[in-house]
Order: C-alpha cells, then sequence, then structure tokens
C-alpha cells in the first residue's frame, strides 16, 4: 500500500463516479413509449338484455402473480372487463401469488368481505379446490379460470382453454401445409414448454395425435420452459439436430422470441413455424409474412374478460343471450383459433404482450 | 506481500489434508487431466452417437456460443468460491441487468450506453454482495439468496413483467455477428476466460484470493486489507453477470426478467466439477471451462438424438458426482504417495 496518501481523494473520485453512474443508470429504468398507444384489453360488450344495467354485483379475483406475459394478460383483461360493466360491477381484486397457502388466504378475505361472486385462475387447482368448495357452499358462485378444480362441487362454472386441442390445431394446420406442398416424409420438429406440467403433455399429446392422423410423426423435439432465453438455447440445439426441417411448432409464444432469434442466428428458413398462445409480436409477425412464422394457435387470455362477465351474469341471475338455457353453462371450453395472415388482423384484439 | 503463495486446504482443521502445496505446482495436474479426460469421453459420444452433426462447424459454434454466458458467469463465480465464498445471485442479477439495458430509456441512448449498462448494474450489484459480506459480516449464502430475491422483484418491476426486445440495430449487429468468421459472443468468452486466467494465476489479485480463501486470519495478519478484496471478489462476479446479461440480450434478442434463470446452479455446478474446492483456497479457472463445456455438450448431444429431458438430468447429476469422486481419489493417491 504505497498509495495511502491518495487514498482519500481516490476514495471522492471514485465515490463521484459511482454517484453518477447510479443517476444515468435510475434514469435508464423507464419503459415509457414514446406515444403509448397499448390496447386496452378485449373486453365483452354484452348483448341484448344483458348489455342492460342490473344489479349490483361485487365480484372478488384472485390468480397467481403475473410473472409472464399471458397472466399479466389475464389480470389486466379482468380489470379492463369490470371497468366495462362499471355501472353495476364492484371489482375486488387481490395481489397475484404464485404462493398457494397465500392465495388460500386471500379467497378466504374475499369470501369474508361477502363478495356476491368468485373468479378464481388458481396457482394449483388441486391445491385450491377446498377453498373453491368453502365458497361454494356459502353460497358463493365460484366461477374457475383455466385451471381446473379437482371436483366440480367447488365451482359453479368452469371457463378456460383447450390445451388438446391447441396440439391439434397446431397439428392439423402444420399437416395441411405439408400435404399442399406436397411433402410425403416431413421433418416436423416441436418446442415444448415445461415437460413436467400437465398442460405441456396435452399439447403435446394433441399434436402428435392430429400429425398421426395425417400419417406423419414428430420428428426432433426439445423442452424449453417458457423463457426466451431456454427457448432460444433449445431451439439453436434443435437446428443442429435437424439439418432439415420442414414444420416447427413452438408451443408458447413468450418463449417464441427467443426461438425466432435461434432461427435467425442459424440462418434458416426452409421451413414454416407455428406458434402457441397468441402474443402481440408473433400475430405481428404472422400479418408481417417476412420470416418462417405463419400462424399461431391460440390459448387466448380473453377468456379471462370472459370470465367476469360470467360472473356479473351469475350475480344477477341471468342466463346467456343466445342460448335456450335459463342458466350459465357449467363448463364453457375456449377454442383454439389457428391465426394465420389471412385471418390475423381479426384477432388483433386478443393479441397480448409478451 | 507479493511473494504470498496460495495457501491450500485448512490443513489445521483437516488433520488428514495433504500437505499444504499449490496445485499448480504439480508439473501435471492429474485431477485436471482426469477432468478433461471426461471431456474428452462426452466428446467421443457426442461423435460416435450423431456422426453426422457433432463434428460439424455450426454445431461447435453453437455449442461454444451457448456455453458463452455461462462460462462468463462461471469465471466470476470461480474467483468468488476460490475466495471461500458463495454467490448465490448471480442468475436474478443477470435478469435485472438484461431488463435494465433493454429498457426503452436505455435503448435509446443506444449500444455504447446499453453496454455500460449492463455493466454497471452487474457492478454495482455484485459491490453490495461484496460490501454486505465484507462489512456487514453477513454469511455469504444468506447476504446473496437476498439479492437473488431483491434483484428479480427489481428486474420484474422494471420490466413489469414483459419480454423487452432488443430494436438497436447496431448493437444486435455487433454482438450476434462474427469476427474473423467466429461469432462475437465466442470471442468475449475467449478473452474473459483469458483475462480471468492471468488475474487468477499471474497476478497479486488472484493470489490474495487464493489466500483470503486458504485461511482469511493468516492472510489478514499478513498485512492485507481482507474485507476490501472479499468485496472487490464480489464485484468481478457482479461485473460477470453483468456481461453475461448483454450477451444475453444479444443472443435472445431480448431483455426479460427470466434471463438468468439457475445460472448460479450451473456455475456453481460447473466451478466444482472443474476441481474448486467449496471451502475455498484451491481452484482453477481450465477446470471451471471445462465444467462448463462439459454441461453444454451434454445439452446438445441430448438433443442431438432427440433424448427426453428427464434422461439428461439424471446424466448430468450422475456426472458432477463422477467428476468430484474421480477428483477425491485423485486427491487421496496424491496425498497418499
Amino acid at each position: 500500500m504505497t498509495d495511502l496518501p491518495n487514498l482519500a481523494r481516490r476514495g471522492f473520485l471514485l465515490g463521484g463516479a459511482a454517484v453518477g453512474a447510479g443517476a444515468l443508470l435510475t434514469a435508464c429504468t423507464s419503459n415509457q413509449a414514446p406515444a403509448s398507444n397499448a390496447p386496452a384489453g378485449n373486453v365483452a360488450s354484452g348483448q341484448g338484455d344483458n348489455a342492460q344495467t342490473g344489479k349490483m354485483v361485487t365480484i372478488g379475483f384472485s390468480a397467481p402473480a403475473a410473472d409472464h406475459g399471458w397472466i399479466a394478460a389475464i389480470t389486466k383483461n379482468a380489470k379492463a372487463q369490470a371497468d366495462k360493466f362499471k355501472s353495476d360491477v364492484t371489482f375486488k381484486a387481490t395481489e397475484g401469488t404464485n404462493d398457494v397457502s397465500q392465495q388460500i388466504a386471500q379467497v378466504e378475505t374475499l369470501i369474508n368481505s361477502k363478495v356476491d361472486v368468485l373468479v378464481i385462475l388458481p396457482f394449483d387447482g388441486k391445491a385450491l379446490t377446498s377453498v373453491g368448495q368453502s365458497a361454494m357452499d356459502k353460497g358463493i358462485p365460484v366461477v374457475n379460470l383455466d385451471r381446473i378444480f379437482d371436483t366440480a362441487l367447488a365451482y359453479r362454472t368452469w371457463i378456460g382453454g383447450d390445451n388438446y386441442r391447441m396440439g391439434v390445431n397446431a397439428g392439423t394446420y402444420i399437416a395441411q401445409e405439408m400435404k399442399k406442398k406436397n411433402i410425403s416424409n416431413p421433418v416436423i420438429g416441436e418446442v415444448a414448454g415445461i415437460d413436467s406440467l400437465p398442460l405441456t403433455q396435452e399439447r403435446s399429446k394433441g399434436f402428435k395425435d392430429a400429425l398421426a392422423k395425417a400419417g406423419f410423426q414428430v420428428g426432433p423435439r426439445v423442452a424449453a420452459e417458457f423463457t426466451v432465453e431456454s427457448g432460444e438455447k433449445q431451439t439453436a440445439n434443435l437446428l443442429q439436430a435437424a439439418g432439415k426441417l420442414d414444420a416447427l411448432w413452438n408451443h408458447d409464444d413468450d418463449q417464441g422470441i427467443g426461438v425466432m432469434s435461434a432461427i435467425k442466428t442459424a440462418n434458416r428458413s426452409e421451413f414454416i413455424m407455428v406458434g402457441g398462445a397468441g402474443s402481440k409480436n408473433m400475430i405481428d409477425l404472422i400479418k408481417a409474412d417476412s420470416s418462417v412464422i405463419k400462424a399461431t394457435v391460440l390459448y387466448s387470455p380473453s377468456m379471462s374478460s370472459s370470465a367476469i362477465a360470467l360472473a356479473r351474469l351469475l350475480g344477477q341471475a341471468k342466463g346467456m343471450g343466445d342460448l335456450a338455457e335459463h342458466e350459465i353453462p357449467a363448463s364453457i371450453t375456449t377454442y383454439s383459433a389457428v391465426v394465420t395472415k389471412e385471418n390475423a388482423a381479426n384477432y388483433a384484439d386478443v393479441a397480448f404482450d409478451s | 506481500m507479493t511473494q504470498l503463495e496460495p495457501a491450500t486446504g485448512r490443513d489445521t482443521e483437516v488433520p488428514k489434508a495433504s500437505a499444504p502445496r499449490s496445485s499448480r505446482s504439480l508439473p501435471v495436474d492429474l485431477r485436471l487431466a482426469l477432468l478433461f479426460g471426461v471431456l474428452v469421453v462426452i466428446i467421443v459420444i457426442g461423435w460416435a452417437t450423431a456422426p453426422q452433426q457433432f463434428l460439424t462447424e455450426s454445431n461447435l459454434s453453437t455449442v461454444l456460443r451457448l456455453a458463452a454466458p455461462s462460462g462468463v458467469v462461471a469465471v466470476g463465480m470461480t474467483f468468488v468460491i476460490i475466495s471461500g465464498g458463495i454467490d448465490l445471485s448471480v442468475g436474478s442479477v443477470i435478469g435485472l441487468a438484461s431488463v435494465w439495458l433493454t429498457t426503452l430509456a436505455t435503448q435509446s441512448y443506444g449500444p455504447f450506453v446499453m453496454v455500460l449498462c449492463g455493466l454497471g448494474v452487474g457492478l454495482a450489484a455484485g459491490l453490495v454482495n461484496g460490501v454486505l459480506i465484507a462489512y456487514g459480516r453477513m454469511v455469504p449464502f444468506i447476504a446473496t439468496l437476498a439479492l437473488y430475491i431483491a434483484a428479480s422483484g427489481l428486474a420484474e418491476r422494471i420490466s413489469g413483467r414483459q419480454t423487452q426486445v432488443v430494436r438497436d440495430e447496431d448493437f444486435l449487429d455487433f454482438f450476434r455477428g462474427d469476427f474473423l468468421s467466429i461469432p462475437v459472443l465466442i470471442w468475449i468468452f475467449a478473452v474473459v476466460v483469458a483475462i480471468g486466467w492471468v488475474v487468477l494465476n499471474r497476478t497479486t489479485f488472484g493470489r490474495r484470493t487464493f489466500a483470503v480463501g486458504g485461511n482469511a486470519e493468516a492472510t489478514r495478519l499478513a498485512g492485507i486489507n481482507v474485507k476490501r478484496h472479499t468485496a472487490l471478489v464480489y464485484g468481478v462476479a457482479g461485473l460477470c453477470a453483468g456481461l453475461a446479461a448483454i450477451m444475453l440480450a444479444a443472443r435472445t434478442t431480448a431483455g426479460a426478467s427470466t434471463h438468468g434463470q439457475f445460472y448460479e446452479l450451473d456455475a456453481i455446478a460447473a466451478v466444482v466439477i472443474g476441481g474448486t474446492l467449496l471451502t475455498g483456497g484451491r481452484g482453477t479457472m481450465i477446470g471451471t471451462v471445462i465444467g462448463v463445456l462439459i454441461f453444454t455438450l451434454l445439452n446438445n448431444i441430448f438433443i442431438l438424438n432427440n433424448l427426453e429431458t428427464d434422461v439428461q438430468k439424471i446424466a448430468k447429476g450422475v456426472i458432477i458426482v463422477i467428476a468430484v469422486l474421480l477428483q477425491f481419489r485423485a486427491n487421496r493417491a496424491r496425498s497418499t504417495s
């Protein structure tokens, strides 16, 4: 330590530099776009008599933490829908959590505050079954969103997506495209999500079944983790495994940005790609038609808007306009439509920011 | 004090340990040779099972490109672990830095500021760890665990939990491009490893790192500012994480709070199978690099053969055990000879 005399000065300079760097860095956290034109979420408008303001309904809402685009869109859509019906809906949302016991506590709080209807997207359907059932026992109808409870006794109505059909529709679309191109023995790749989740297994099974019906089979398959980074890594490896591909299905548009990046890096364009879920990014790319991605199969967070609309009708004891039944159905499965260049414009409103 | 030799093994606490001697004093390091053997075996397996794809230029370049960010993180982790600490926060710090450098505000300042931002956030986070541990006397495991949680929260807050796409073409062109027909990411990896090796083995900083990890008290009595050195070592790890964030942002064309997930575990595993003692005081940079390559190659070979991911996880675990057991045996053989 020969530099003792200079230490104080050096410390001062370093400190100053640190403060300056800190100031620069904090200036960099803003994500405000110059002209914000974010979509306000897509909402149902209510038809016929159901559009009329009715009895006031208090809706309690509980969902997992919005740690990725899809769940974030679920929460946003629920709020937007409640806002749309603000003349007769009071919306009580809890902070999203991935802690099962915390979510149970939140739902119990909502029950105690005497909401009229509950909308619950459980982090884990099994774990929240009992609290759903206790709400039903107390006479509060529960709209179970997407991740289904263990028993139908725990919900009044279930609304959710169809993972199996998502795979089926992706497979069917790819099979059609292959037949159009007269490819008799195509190499079809698959970038799945987290393999241990039932939803991934259902998607993969649907995909496999649909391809099998057309006489094709799944070739190289990797599993990513619904993150951009894992999507890029696994796809980069997959592209090395398959020197030539004819088609590729990526389960999830959140990880799709990474998948697209890997394809760009490998400089590959000989195949068509289909996405999953329906993010704004991917639908924009499909519309532009300048890259390998040609379609995406929806698993749309718009189901959350519908869940709020259903909850309102349940609270007001109304049925659904066009159905003959006096009551809301016990289960509603949303359809995994295939979004292509041709119909992309129609689906701009259900696209979510990934 | 520049003559201080790297201390090895805590022979005061472990009576049966081998006589103090530097791993570098052996002409041929048996442990490294064994590790290299494992790497060669994996390469041979790759070549044998996927002869068409494995040893192609594009595949090897893909493997190295994918290994690059985790390799850079592991270089920083090597310093931390040799100094007797651990850094659980690097994964979250990568996420935080990647988010911070890809906000619309940062991107509006251009690629140079984006790079500085990534490095700055990483360095700052590392120094926070270092100061908490060195001056706040927190256990490294707890201090870095706290930052692991806080940094991922901050990353989610800044990004609004959304993926931030990099629109700056200059940034992408540079980091996704080639230099002398080798991807820039691989160059960065190589340069960081080279610098890491030189700093660890040929400078006072490196010798002090070994000394602090070997016996912090003796090092302090020898007149070295152990606290400042410890803080700096975590700063190095943070800086590496910041650099890795830049590389990931380029590789994926996006920043996200999920970037770097589990990188801390992969880096620690690579460092440990590379022969670095978790108790500190001994370790090699080359071993770490081989450790990183083993894991990346493993993933690649499994995908080339279209095998299930579950089998791969089992194989990873088995390889960690085999590598560590082999080294343990090598140590025993050496100490009894």
